[in-house]
């Protein structure tokens, strides 16, 4: 493409123009945005999204079908949802939704950074040296596999109250998804790296901080995309046990209660929730490893 | 002593500082349990002299890397010694530059961050004088304007460019080169061994040179060591005559055709051999009777 154009260009063609800069602040929020509206994916999103919201109408509202019938449609959600005065008591005007998702949301910020403050530090360090490997890896392969559901009655037994226990649940899913990964993002790293760090000169600091952080960080941050999901997973579980606020607590108080709309206005809310918070760390990790960004964006991805 | 300017294009000037010798003596090294052994080098034993340009060639899997890794340090002889300039070597360092098979340069680094990387590690020089020097061996190496790239974005030859300034950068005694423009395309292969003896002929540093390809070794060699099959141990020494600058030209002359058929034939040996072990697994190979 850019060779056809330098070619035209020399031919005199076309008139000379200044090669285009990179366009900064709005300029490149409106580029992009022309960018996206001239390609098929919104239009695939959209699409796609119709075809499940006439699915899910077909099936609860159009047709009834008999499994059904109990399910609120979608009209009956957004209409609760959007209402000044919700028939269920849950809608967007309503302040206890948002204290519903300010308290998870909270939780989860809290679950998550103290995880990724223990999780990475632990991962590189047990993937760099095998000495800290051994100690820790039989204990760490025999947590991981106890389901977080199983943890439960053990949590509300150490700490006391409504917050810690459901904190401490989240932050120990997510420790875990965090440490694996950086683990054997250290691990992926070439040896030809560690090589050639070694005849440049590096110290073993100097390998931790050039080679083994930058060279784990893909991978450490496909962890944390896994890794705050598997807080929210693991946080509605806990405040479904146990809890006063929150989404998984508003869920299940709906359905104790027989008020079926805010329950699926629950669970889209954690949908919603749930895909901003990986965008978030998906974005951040972006930011930091331009490196990678481009060198995926040379295999035409 | 008298301050001078460098006469060389390329760091200092051409004085014994960049060109090391660099002995093997009956060096062995060999991998697996002891039920399972696989001798890959045998008192191996051979010498590069101050200045030249030696090349290894051998049939693949022979044990070209492995010499590769006990001469840059990265792995230690099981008997025998390894030395540079009369010390032994221990354990890899700056003095001895390796350009790796397929890139090595730190893909998190732009290609300027990684050509500065050593330097600036070890404190040597201001970070003015580190810049200077950076920014004059990468526009030697015709990487001027790709100085704020990252390694995924340049092209093989670039690649191996970059690699190339970021080993000079740390004046070494020796460089060590394992089959660097393997995996180059036809097109791009011959200007980067051109490009190579132009910078090698400035001021002709000591090199190891590994590579499976004899035409690329008579091209750039002052000595061709050829290698017998697994375990390594040196079938050949070749005088390569022609005279430097080399010119490509050069590789049609008769004596050029002779150096080739000699090696081709000894290295279409060793191969057989090989082909024939793998065949046979199991089974004792026989060494073949020498005439």
């Amino acid at each position: 493409m850019s060779v056809l154009a330098d070619d035209a260009f020399a031919a005199g063609q076309r008139p000379a123009k200044a090669p285009r800069r990179q366009p900064t602040g709005f300029g490149l929020m409106a580029y992009r945005a022309s960018k996206g509206v001239r390609s098929p994916t919104p239009y695939l999103m959209l699409f796609g999204i119709s075809l499940w919201l006439v699915a899910y109408w077909m099936l609860c509202e159009g047709l009834q079908l008999p499994r059904f019938e109990k399910i609120p449609g979608p009209i009956t959600i957004l209409s609760d949802w959007l209402s000044r005065t919700p028939a269920q008591g849950t809608s967007v005007f309503t302040p206890e939704y948002y204290q519903h998702i300010y308290v998870s949301c909270r939780r989860i910020a809290i679950a998550f950074f103290l995880a990724t403050l223990l999780g990475v530090p632990l991962g590189l360090l047990m993937g760099w040296s095998k000495t800290i490997k051994d100690y820790t890896f039989p204990v760490l392969e025999t947590l991981r596999p106890i389901p977080i559901m199983a943890w439960v009655p053990l949590a509300i037994l150490m700490f006391s109250g409504y917050e810690t226990p459901v904190i401490f649940l989240a932050t120990l899913a997510s420790f875990f998804a965090t440490t694996l990964n950086t683990m054997l993002g250290v691990q992926s790293i070439d040896e030809s790296y560690f090589r050639a760090a070694g005849c440049l000169g590096s110290k073993k600091w100097d390998v931790f901080r050039h080679v083994v952080v930058p060279g784990a960080l893909p991978f450490i941050f496909t962890g944390l995309q896994i890794s705050v999901g598997v807080a929210w997973f693991s946080l509605v579980a806990a405040e479904m046990v146990s809890g006063d606020y929150g989404l998984g607590y508003l869920i299940l108080s709906s359905y104790v209660n027989s008020v079926t709309v805010p329950m699926v206005i629950g669970m889209l809310t954690l949908g919603f929730v749930g895909w901003f918070s990986s965008a978030a760390v998906r974005w951040v990790g972006n930011r930091l490893m331009q490196w990678h960004v481009k060198a995926l964006a040379m295999q035409g991805r | 002593m008298v301050t001078t300017v460098p006469q060389s294009e390329i760091d200092i000037p051409a004085t014994a500082a960049g060109k090391s010798r660099v002995e093997l003596k009956n060096v062995s090294r060999g991998f697996g349990e002891e039920w399972d052994r696989e001798e890959v080098i045998k008192n191996l034993t051979f010498e590069i002299k101050p200045g030249d340009l030696t090349c290894i060639v051998g049939p693949s899997g022979c044990g070209k890397s492995t010499i590769v890794n006990l001469v840059a340090g990265y792995d230690t002889p099981e008997s025998g010694e390894i030395l540079l300039n009369g010390s032994p070597v221990r354990g890899p360092g700056k003095d001895r530059m390796v350009v790796f098979q397929e890139t090595a340069l730190m893909p998190w680094q732009t290609t300027y961050d990684n050509v500065v990387f050593g330097p600036l590690l070890r404190g040597e020089g201001t970070r003015a004088e580190i810049d200077k020097e950076a920014r004059r061996l990468l526009d030697r190496v015709g990487l001027g304007d790709f100085k704020k790239k990252y390694p995924s974005q340049l092209s093989g030859g670039m690649q191996r460019r970059a690699e190339l300034a970021r080993a000079l950068i740390n004046k070494p005694v020796l460089l060590i080169m394992d089959e660097p423009f393997r995996g180059l395309d036809a097109m791009s292969r011959p200007l980067m061994q051109e490009f190579f003896l132009r910078l090698f002929e400035e001021n002709r540093r000591t090199n190891l040179f590994v590579t499976s390809e004899i035409e690329e070794a008579i091209f750039l060699a002052d000595r061709l060591i050829v290698l017998s099959n697994r375990p390594a141990q040196v079938r050949a020494v070749i005088e390569i005559p022609l005279p430097r600058p080399r010119q490509f030209h050069m590789m049609s002359s008769p004596e050029v055709f002779e150096i080739k058929r000699q090696a081709l034939e000894i290295l279409h040996e060793e191969a057989m051999k090989s082909f024939r072990g793998q065949g046979a697994r199991g089974e004792q190979v026989r060494p073949q009777a020498q005439p």
